[in-house]
């Protein structure tokens, strides 16, 4: 137990030093600008005098670590600033998108793992059946299309015919039901492309497990087939899977974004997507920063859960 | 043997799938194996064997189909029962020991549950009577801690006891029929000793019958009644084992002999003074110390053999040699000349010296380059060939590892059989004209003519050029067929050297005789009596 | 009416696909002839896919009716003789620009992935082959970068570099250059272990010669399978981008800012604005099914030598 606790503390430690230097790069990318973010800001245009003016107000004056300190340290208690654009408190601005932008993901999470792992050991289960040579294609095909087509696609179909609406609009007010109905399409459009990914390292992970020698051994111990998946093969599958399902939740993240646009859904994506159009510098290191550590939480999540399945540190010590 | 019949194996074809085509593995094998028998299958890589034992089960691995003749276990038809009754079968009445028992047990259970799996799924016993079972089957495989060891997971067991285990396993149901799959191959010789005796002990006990699969023969000769070699996926002989160690028919037969009947053509130079030392080496690989104080002297003209076991640094004193692992204390001379520790810093004419040949010639050469490229490359870089020159060198070279130039210089390696391939490694490492050639275990991936080739060949190049030759192996029958010195190694320490007859005659040190009487010799009686000249010696 | 369309156009295209795969088999020189002989349709149509789309991007002036960026008529026309596939919401032909769309959005696609392709894989085998210091600076430094969702990341960087066709060449092809680093260096390693890597290195050789002469040649066919991977990956971003109003900007023709601009029309029921997302969608089908069949080809080349 001491050595596994001790792999976990390491793990977080690990974490914790990731988003460090995640947030460092995040802060300091605007140190890559050629002349800084208050002339580039006010355009040729500008005058030395409003240039200066601006630096002073935008905190430029001081020197870097001490601004990056100011921002990480505000950070954490949950104020990113101001909006360069429209001077609202970004913590306002984020704190209403975020918990849609999170409710589309779970959404969209909740549909896509289950379907995808039971089509991915499906596929692995009957490979090169018909079943599987028809998931594979399809699967290859729905990742071949970019988010919008997809979208776009299901709008044409679903929308069109009035069953479900093309464009979201959920308010605070909105019960659970009505969300559920709002978000579906674009939940849906996430799941597709998601599933697709998921299913295909789900089918790959069980069909590399498969083909280990102890698979062989259960089979020639006379074992069924039932019995050979459930006590031989999932226990070993259970690693892999998580990592398939970190993958996937993580690349939702990025789904996110185009979804929200198309869909005029009301979160984190397009704000960010928004934000990066007008230029607002400080509103887009937050969301990234949101985004980059939900992230690296997700898979350190998964690290430490695919640890907690290995019998190798489980019982040693 | 007084038996019933019971399996029998009539004109069994079964074919593999390459690509889109189907080729043969078995052209039509029979096999009849009594009640209680023990019948030996030998053969080489790809003769068949473990497709043969499998195909006893019933079973056909992926890829695989059983597409002719009859396989019939105790009245029935394994080719046409059902799934249903094959399952009941397996594991119950006909059970498998395979090569790597790592990998063959399960990482996510216990020793007992995966034991007590079969017993339990197919009604034979409860739970708790197998595991009482099972402690006493440890018990009689000579297992450690019996009571406790079922209690632990596959990777905190050791690859010897693994082995046993597996048998237990095999032996769980008191099956009929054991199919064991070259249970010993993957162990060293002391560990191997072991395995074969718990493995023999039980299989009488329970008269069981067992179909024993394995490469050497010397090793068939301690388990089986009887004898059935393989080729290419036909029968080659069949006999009694007495019969056909004494007597070996088929002219394949006699050559599995070959490579411990090998004899040096010529007597070696007597020792002048040395070409390579190792002086008071000490090494580790991060913090874990792997060498100990190790010296030695290697002679011009004569072959150096260092035998060891798995993880007894014999690979790291090459390493040290060439510079590919710096000491943390003692030197490396040639010459009388200290080499340095690194083999960045060597000149060129330093790294000429002393050429490696490796043990899987597969991983030896770079598949995308042709012969001539290989080969000439070590001929260009270090005599600076160019052109005329560097074409006759190749093909003087090609010639003297006796492959045809014309047929061969622009060929790939993957163009090329293994025994072949391992021609190419010498015939790179002579390219740059060294007086030091390391062999890493150049034979032990080699089937035996094959290997006796290969030996050959090294013995005739080192009479004609005169090369000291460091031969890392951990095959005594090697060592008797071509070492002029040995040094014995164990746990990263020198154990015993000295000339060839002043290792092999007695008295040795005791690590020496434990390793020397555990090479299984073409004697039937060799195990029995070797097992109770050890227990009358305790 | 419009799926069976579809239908049939995908039967006609593999059908078409099959026939061209035999008249290849014929013509083909005999090294290559294993080679096609287990081609899948799949991988048949794939190639002949991209060969179509190579050949659009190359002759793009010559095939379009009209120029890439003049107004020819009134906004959003239906289907014409005149305008094949309609005119878009300033007025430009909407064929025309989607022709020219492949020179452009292909084109660029293909550039950042080649330019990420160079610094990561070189990069990659060198971090592989001298393994120490540099090895650890390097991956740890990649992993920190990798830490970030590449979309987020480059959405940050557009943001402070600004958005045009070369900050957005030079944005992906840097945060693709640490998934290509990944890969290339993970493949070398796997080589780097082999024994005439270090027979190589025993005899004296530099890390030139050895990343040349040894490690390449061995890399090429798992580092090509993921060329195309990658590819796909490139151009779907930069669709994205596009489509967000944040990659290739007018008036160059692109396929994923055609989308964005005529999207209103989608909620009439007019497919038009989905051609473009559909070519985008049939060139990464295409490469995806060619770079499963090098890799099905790869694995299984192996399990035979095995």
């Amino acid at each position: 137990m001491a050595a596994l606790i001790r792999m976990i503390a390491q793990r977080l430690a690990l974490g914790v030093l990731t988003l460090f230097i995640v947030s460092v790069v995040i802060f300091f990318a605007t140190e890559l600008l050629p002349g800084d973010l208050a002339s580039t800001l006010l355009g040729q245009a500008a005058t030395p005098e409003t240039v200066a003016a601006l630096r002073r107000q935008l905190g430029l004056d001081l020197p870097a670590p001490v601004r990056y300190w100011n921002w990480l340290t505000g950070a954490l208690q949950g104020d990113f600033g101001v909006s360069l654009a429209n001077r609202r408190p970004i913590a306002d601005l984020i704190a209403a998108r975020l918990g849609n932008t999170i409710f589309l993901a779970l959404y969209a999470a909740a549909l896509a793992v289950p379907l995808a792992l039971i089509l991915g050991i499906l596929a692995a289960l009957w490979r090169n059946s018909v079943f599987d040579r028809a998931a594979n294609a399809g699967a290859l095909t729905a990742i071949s299309f970019p988010e919008f087509f997809v979208a776009y696609i299901l709008v044409l179909w679903l929308a069109q015919s009035g069953y479900f609406p093309s464009m979201v609009r959920i308010s605070p007010v909105s019960t659970f039901g009505e969300k559920l109905y709002m978000a579906f399409l674009p939940a849906l459009t996430l799941t597709l492309v998601v599933t697709a990914h998921m299913m295909r390292m789900t089918r790959a992970a069980i069909i590399n497990l498969m083909a280990q020698p102890y698979i062989e051994m259960a089979r020639l111990k006379g074992m069924s087939p039932l019995r050979i998946v459930l006590r031989h093969a999932l226990p070993n599958a259970l690693a892999p899977i998580i990592n398939v399902i970190a993958i996937n939740l993580a690349y939702l993240i990025t789904g996110v974004v185009v979804v929200e646009v198309v869909f005029v859904y009301p979160g984190l994506g397009q704000l960010m997507v928004d934000s990066v159009s007008k230029r607002d510098i400080a509103v887009v290191q937050a969301i990234a920063l949101i985004f980059a550590s939900a992230y690296v939480l997700l898979n350190l999540t998964a690290d430490v859960l695919s640890t907690l399945t290995n019998p190798r540190l489980m019982s040693k010590g | 043997m007084t038996g019933e019949v019971l399996l029998e194996i009539r004109n069994l074809v079964i074919e593999g799938r390459a690509g889109e085509e189907w080729s043969r593995i078995l052209r039509g094998v029979n096999l009849t194996l009594h009640r209680g028998e023990v019948v030996g299958l030998i053969g080489e890589s790809g003769a068949g064997k473990s497709t043969l034992g499998l195909a006893a089960m019933g079973f056909a691995r992926d890829g695989c189909r059983i597409s002719a003749g009859s396989i019939r276990f105790d009245g029935i038809d394994l080719r046409t029962a059902s799934e249903r009754v094959k399952r009941g079968l397996r594991g119950k009445r006909i059970a498998y020991v395979a090569q790597s028992a790592a990998a063959s047990f399960n990482p996510s259970h216990k020793l007992i549950d995966q034991y007590a799996e079969a017993p339990v799924t197919h009604g034979v016993m409860s739970r708790a009577q197998a595991e009482k079972d099972a402690v006493a089957l440890y018990e009689r495989l000579r297992l450690p801690n019996p009571e406790e060891i079922g209690f632990r997971y596959p990777h905190q067991v050791s690859g010897g006891q693994l082995q046993r285990a597996m048998t237990a396993m095999a032996m769980a149901c008191r099956p009929d029929l054991i199919i064991f799959d070259e249970p010993t191959t993957a162990l060293d010789v002391t560990t191997q000793i072991e395995v074969l005796a718990a493995i023999r002990d039980a299989v009488r006990a329970f008269d069981t019958a067992a179909i024993y699969i394995t490469h050497d023969l010397a090793v068939v000769a301690q388990m089986a009644d009887r004898i059935t070699i393989l080729l290419r996926g036909e029968e080659v002989e069949e006999n009694d084992t007495r019969a056909m160690l004494a007597a070996p028919r088929a002219a394949y037969t006699k050559t599995l002999w070959a490579v411990r009947r090998f004899q040096r053509a010529d007597q070696p130079p007597p020792r002048e003074a040395p070409l390579l030392s190792v002086r008071k080496v000490s090494a580790s690989y991060g913090k874990k110390p792997v060498l100990h104080d190790v010296s030695f002297d290697l002679y011009p003209g004569r072959t150096l053999a260092v035998v060891g076991e798995s993880g007894s640094g014999k690979s790291t004193v090459a390493r040290v040699i060439t510079g590919l692992l710096p000491p943390s204390a003692g030197e490396v001379m040639l010459e009388g000349a200290s080499l340095p520790p690194d083999y960045r810093a060597r000149t060129r004419d330093q790294l000429r010296q002393c050429q490696m040949i490796y043990q899987m010639a597969d991983t030896a050469l770079n598949p995308k380059l042709t012969l001539r490229q290989i080969i000439g490359r070590p001929a260009a870089m270090y005599l600076g060939l160019r052109g005329r020159a560097l074409e006759a060198r190749i093909r003087a070279l090609l010639e003297m590892i006796e492959l045809d130039p014309d047929s061969f210089i622009d060929r790939l390696p993957s163009e090329l059989s293994g025994g072949q391939k391992q021609r190419i490694g010498i015939a790179r490492a002579l390219a740059a004209e060294p007086k030091v050639i390391i062999c890493d275990e150049v034979t032990s991936a080699l089937d035996q003519i094959v290997q006796e080739g290969i030996l050959r060949l090294l013995d005739k190049l080192q009479s004609e050029l005169g090369l000291a030759y460091m031969f890392i192996t951990h095959d005594l029958a090697t060592v008797r067929a071509i070492a002029d010195d040995v040094v014995v190694m164990q746990h990263g320490r020198v154990v015993e050297q000295g000339t060839k007859p002043e290792v092999f005659t007695p008295p040795h040190q005791p690590y020496t005789e434990l390793l020397l009487s555990s090479v299984p010799r073409m004697d039937p009686d060799w195990l029995t009596n070797l097992l109770a000249a050890r227990a009358a010696s305790d | 009416m419009g799926w069976l369309f579809l239908a049939f156009g995908i039967v006609a295209a593999f059908g078409l696909a099959a026939l061209l795969r035999r008249a290849a088999l014929q013509l083909a020189p005999a090294e290559w002839r294993s080679a096609l002989a287990d081609m899948p349709l799949t991988a048949a149509f794939g190639l002949m896919v991209i060969a179509i789309y190579i050949f659009v991007a190359l002759a793009a002036p010559l095939l379009a009716p009209f120029p890439e960026r003049e107004v020819v008529g009134s906004q959003f026309q239906p289907w014409s003789l005149q305008h094949w596939l309609g005119t878009d919401r300033l007025g430009r032909d909407m064929a025309s620009r989607l022709i020219y769309g492949a020179r452009n959005t292909v084109g660029i696609a293909f550039a950042t992935t080649a330019l990420a392709f160079i610094v990561g894989s070189l990069l990659g085998l060198w971090a592989a082959l001298r393994g120490g210091w540099l090895d650890q600076t390097l991956s740890r430094f990649v992993d920190a970068l990798m830490a970030i969702p590449s979309l987020i990341f480059s959405l940050l960087l557009l943001t402070i570099f600004g958005t045009s066709v070369l900050t957005l060449i030079l944005v992906i092809a840097a945060v693709d250059a640490t998934r290509v680093y990944r890969i290339a260096r993970s493949v070398a390693q796997g080589i780097v272990v082999m024994d005439y890597i270090e027979a190589a290195r025993l005899r004296g050789e530099g890390s030139w010669y050895l990343i040349r002469r040894e490690i390449l040649p061995n890399a090429l066919a798992p580092l090509v399978a993921e060329f195309g991977l990658r590819f796909c990956f490139v151009f779907l971003t930069i669709s994205s981008l596009s489509f967000l109003g944040l990659g290739i900007q007018p008036p160059l023709a692109d396929w994923g800012s055609m989308v964005r601009e005529n999207a209103t029309l989608i909620t009439f029921g007019d497919i038009t604005p989905l051609l473009p997302a559909g070519a985008i969608a049939l060139l990464t089908v295409a490469v995806n099914f060619v770079v499963d069949w090098q890799l099905y080809r790869a694995s299984g080349l192996k399990e035979q030598a095995g």
